[in-house]
């Protein structure tokens, strides 16, 4: 489509009329991509707006809306569970996403190098539990962290160490939520780093291995540069998703139906998890409104953040 | 995996020149095979054990050291988990949620890819930064109006959130959008306009045959992502008999008393189905998912 719209003249008081002509010319084009836009506008953008408004007010989901103005922020700032949970899912994202990343990112250049053999076993072995789901895996993690008796301890015994109370432990509650974590999601995010390495043009490789390059060298100073916008991308979604993990926390610290959510100590309360809480159980939908418009706030704010420490444009 | 192959050969003749490279010497490579085999054998792990605990009892379980051969109790543990939760029920439901999600997504994406792909129409390039934009977005921040939103429509412990919402989603029309752009000629649809097939008919029947390795690939994430939902399912579903098999296993964490064997048998009943899955059409599966990652933007 695009040979035949550059014959059509570029006369500026034509402009209009040529861009009226061009879209009737694609009018299903606009039909084909309009589902989206119409279930986004439903289902996503109405959402969020709507989730500011009710951040203003004080409800229980039956009974009117209550306007209370800022009274909802003002009480989450003053909120010391509400910060501990913020901080606790902070101290996960740099606790289970960095090593992940780093994880990755080694697995990837491994893989990719063309002397291994067994790429395919590799890929899937490691690409197994992103397949299962967190409330599966969870069940199975809660059996291997078992205290006294979990297969964890067991080998950790075997040299020599004490057993941990992995899951009861206020200290041990949130490294074994990241241990979890990084078990779930490294193959995942080597999958896609793969895939990035793989666009690398092979001609340049062969270039510095030419000119003598080590491997350390070429990892250094060709992959890591080239790779740099894969991996921004990746730490940005990796920022999203650790702001709303809740699958693998709710479920080790006690499930959905515990009555002391986080765990011991609320060691292991995300933000996520104090928002389903407050929203579902306590039934305090505004104040759980103004939890996530300043969880959405962070989200934006750690990005940019990143992208701008980065120095990079993530849409590259 | 091409470029992998093609690239092996004059690197390979390029390094033996070069000689003593730390990584890429007889020890570095043992040491790298070691990273991987200790890496995989992490990962693979768990789900052997998954299937070994699930054939024992608790107090064999609880024996230290911990069983790692099959026991006896396999039926007894299937007994006992049907008997905890409807587990046929919800795992028909988490496939049938699945397959019909899966569907309508490959359809809607696939058209919206195709839209962006091969049309070039004013105001293209905004909606399609606004598209990608909403994949930036954290929807779960969302999530108490979209709850609201599912009650007004009457739509709690009903299928439909977990089915409808997603359809159109950003990140597969993207995909497909890469896919559609790289894999297709113009000269293909321009053919079967000159011949006067409806627009609609070029998707279907000259379009549609071609992606279908890509189809593949989001085919299987989609799945698996509804497959493993669990955060909606457990806001939307209250009654017992419709919920998902994530929802359904959640209640055994709750349940003290459970015997482990059994809740581990519930786990492995959510987990073997799709990892078989998985293991079946890893290899498409693979080489999809890095075709269609490969050119980005």
């Amino acid at each position: 489509m695009a040979t035949q719209s550059i014959s059509v003249p570029r006369d500026k008081t034509n402009d209009r009329r040529v861009m009226v002509k061009e879209a009737k010319r694609n009018a299903w084009a606009y039909v084909f991509i309009s589902p989206f836009y119409l279930l986004y506008a439903v289902f996503g953008m109405f959402p969020l707006l709507y989730g500011v408004w009710l951040s203003f007010h004080k409800w229980d989901g039956i009974s009117p809306m209550e306007w209370v103005g800022l009274r909802n922020y003002a009480r989450l700032f003053v909120d010391d569970i509400w910060w501990y949970s913020v901080y606790n899912t902070i101290w996960l994202f740099f606790a289970a996403t960095v090593p992940q990343i780093i994880l990755a990112l080694i697995l990837a250049f491994i893989i990719n190098s063309p002397y291994i053999k067994g790429k395919d076993f590799f890929r899937a072995a490691f690409f197994m539990p992103i397949v299962a789901s967190a409330v599966a895996v969870s069940l199975l993690f809660v059996t291997l962290f078992g205290e006294r008796y979990g297969l964890l301890n067991f080998f950790t015994s075997l040299v020599g160490l004490p057993p941990v109370d992995w899951l009861g432990d206020r200290n041990w509650l949130k490294p074994s939520i990241a241990l979890v974590t990084i078990w779930q999601w490294t193959g995942y995010t080597m999958i896609i780093f793969l895939a990035g390495l793989q666009s690398i043009n092979t001609e340049l490789y062969e270039a510095a291995r030419v000119d003598g390059a080590q491997t350390r060298e070429i990892f250094w100073n060709i992959t890591m540069p080239l790779m740099r916008p894969v991996i921004l991308f990746q730490v940005i979604l990796s920022i999203i998703g650790a702001m709303q993990n809740f699958d693998i926390p709710v479920m080790l610290a006690g499930g959905t139906q515990s009555s002391s959510p986080g765990g011991t100590d609320r060691s292991g309360l995300v933000a996520m998890v104090n928002l389903f809480w407050t929203a579902f159980k306590y039934t305090e939908f505004g104040y759980a409104a103004a939890m996530a418009f300043l969880l959405f706030l962070m989200i934006l704010v750690f990005s940019f953040a990143y992208n701008r420490w980065q120095g990079g444009n993530p849409t590259d | 995996m091409a470029t992998t192959t093609q690239g092996s050969f004059t690197s390979r003749r390029a390094s033996r020149s070069t000689g003593r490279d730390r990584l890429m010497g007889p020890a570095g490579m043992t040491a790298l095979y070691a990273v991987l085999i200790i890496g995989s054998l992490i990962t693979v792990f768990p789900f052997y054990f998954m299937l070994v605990t699930s054939t024992h009892r608790s107090e064999t379980i609880l024996r230290i050291p911990p069983p790692l051969w099959f026991g006896d109790r396999l039926v007894a543990n299937y007994n006992d988990l049907l008997a905890a939760l409807p587990f046929w029920n919800s795992l028909w439901n988490s496939v049938a949620i699945a397959a019909i999600h899966t569907a309508l997504v490959l359809f809607f994406c696939s058209l919206g890819g195709y839209g962006f792909a091969k049309f070039r129409f004013p105001g293209r390039e905004p909606l399609f930064a606004f598209l990608l934009a909403t994949l930036m977005v954290p929807g779960a921040l969302g999530l108490i109006p979209s709850f609201i939103i599912m009650r007004n429509l009457g739509w709690i412990d009903t299928w439909y959130p977990f089915i409808i919402p997603g359809i159109a989603n950003a990140f597969g029309i993207f995909w497909m959008r890469q896919y559609i752009d790289q894999a297709i000629p113009n000269d293909l649809m321009d053919a079967a306009r000159i011949d006067g097939a409806h627009e609609f008919r070029i998707y279907w029947n000259v379009i549609v045959p071609v992606i279908v390795p890509a189809l593949g690939a989001l085919a299987i994430l989609t799945f698996i992502g509804s497959w493993n939902n669990f955060f909606f399912p457990l806001l939307i579903l209250k009654d017992e008999a419709k919920y998902t098999l994530p929802v359904a296993l959640s209640t055994l964490r709750s349940l003290r008393g459970t015997e482990i064997g059994v809740q581990i048998l519930g786990a492995a009943g959510a987990i073997l189905p799709i990892l078989i899955v998985f293991v079946v059409a890893s290899r498409q599966f693979m080489s999809g998912l890095t075709a269609g990652a490969v050119k980005g933007g």
